[in-house]
């Protein structure tokens, strides 16, 4: 991204590399893609019960040049694919995708010529929720699981590709197991 | 329109403060879903350990996003997986597909195919999620033996489903109900 990429491999950058992750997964800022049922799961996430908040996400917003996170929740119609990539290119680096619900997945039920099989077509996508729609811990949960991922991405080229030599895949483990209440 | 009424805001604010918090502590106490909420699919075992499922296929007919498959498997004397004539040989749930709906329960005749509360189920890949049967067989529990073995608690089928309800009563066998619901 800048001066990072052409730094030799060190202690400073691993820790860098730490503190970069920590602030990008602490304020993720959603762009809302709400198509379907799924949104409305999606908005209840956002409010006072499930309160979306405490993860660093206050608010939903449809301005994709300040979100990083795409939330695709409902099924894409080949109509709205065009759309979806549009918001997708409009948001800067670095951006991730989670895909919530089973329609947005895989298409689920509506195995047509309608719908989108899987937002994954259309965009690259990091976290798939399945549900039908999920429900909100659903969600979180996939956040949460997101957060390890971002935890664990490489700062440059370099360190990308000393992860991808020791074939490091992020562990995924259900949040009310690994944020439980010691 | 009084004069006060702006404050009249800053009242409801304040005396918020002196409320019940509504949120849920989702990721640190696991919000439990309700009882019969529906969640990851189960396979189920008769109290000797032998599979409950036949094979038959009924679930995969039912399931209205095509999210099940199943291929049946002959069972021999040699190698019993569950009593009777046949037994689910493969076993597939992919749940980027599956919607909840809990149609494939009804539809099973053995009340092999239950569904248990656990709902974190998000991954970052789609092939994970096509859980295979090793996912979804319940835990032996004490008592129970890995199958293939032959049939310990009668001599055919048919002892199995009749006398079903007094065999799970027995001393030594684990109520397999009572487990789920702790």
């Amino acid at each position: 991204m800048g001066i990072e990429e052409k730094l030799p491999n060190g202690i400073m950058l691993a820790s860098l590399e730490k503190l970069v992750n920590w602030g990008r997964r602490n304020s993720l800022w959603p762009a809302t893609f709400g198509l379907a049922c799924c949104a409305i799961e999606m908005m209840t996430t956002g409010g006072p019960r499930y309160d979306i908040a405490r993860f660093g996400m206050e608010a939903f917003r449809a301005s994709p040049r300040q979100a990083d996170l795409m939330i695709v929740a409902g099924r894409v119609t080949n109509k709205m694919a065009p759309v979806l990539r549009q918001i997708y290119d409009q948001m800067p680096e670095p951006k991730w995708v989670l895909a919530m619900g089973v329609c947005a997945s895989s298409g689920g039920m509506f195995n047509n010529y309608a719908v989108v099989q899987g937002v994954d077509h259309v965009v690259p996508v990091d976290i798939y929720l399945p549900g039908c729609p999920p429900r909100p811990e659903m969600l979180l949960d996939a956040i949460l699981k997101l957060h390890a991922k971002i935890a664990d991405e490489p700062i440059n080229a370099r360190r990308a590709q000393l992860l991808a030599e020791s074939g490091h895949r992020t562990e995924l483990i259900a949040s009310s197991i690994k944020y439980a209440k010691k | 329109m009084g004069m006060f009424d702006p404050l009249k805001g800053f009242g409801v604010t304040f005396s918020t403060m002196f409320k019940k918090v509504v949120t849920e502590e989702y990721p640190e106490i696991g919000a439990p879903a309700a009882a019969r909420y529906h969640g990851r699919h189960q396979l189920n075992r008769h109290p000797d350990g032998l599979e409950k499922c036949v094979g038959c296929e009924l679930c995969a007919w039912a399931c209205p996003a095509d999210a099940i498959f199943v291929e049946g498997g002959d069972n021999t004397e040699d190698e019993r997986y569950s009593p009777g004539e046949r037994y689910g040989m493969d076993y597939q749930i992919n749940y980027l597909r599956c919607i909840g709906c809990g149609l494939c329960i009804e539809a099973c005749p053995t009340r092999s195919l239950t569904m248990t509360n656990e709902y974190e189920i998000a991954d970052d890949n789609r092939q994970d999620l096509i859980y295979t049967k090793e996912d979804l067989l319940a835990p032996l529990l004490p008592g129970m033996e890995q199958p293939p073995h032959p049939m310990r608690l009668g001599e055919s089928e048919q002892d199995y489903y009749v006398d079903g309800p007094e065999l799970a009563k027995r001393p030594g066998v684990p109520d397999p109900v009572g487990e789920e619901v702790k």
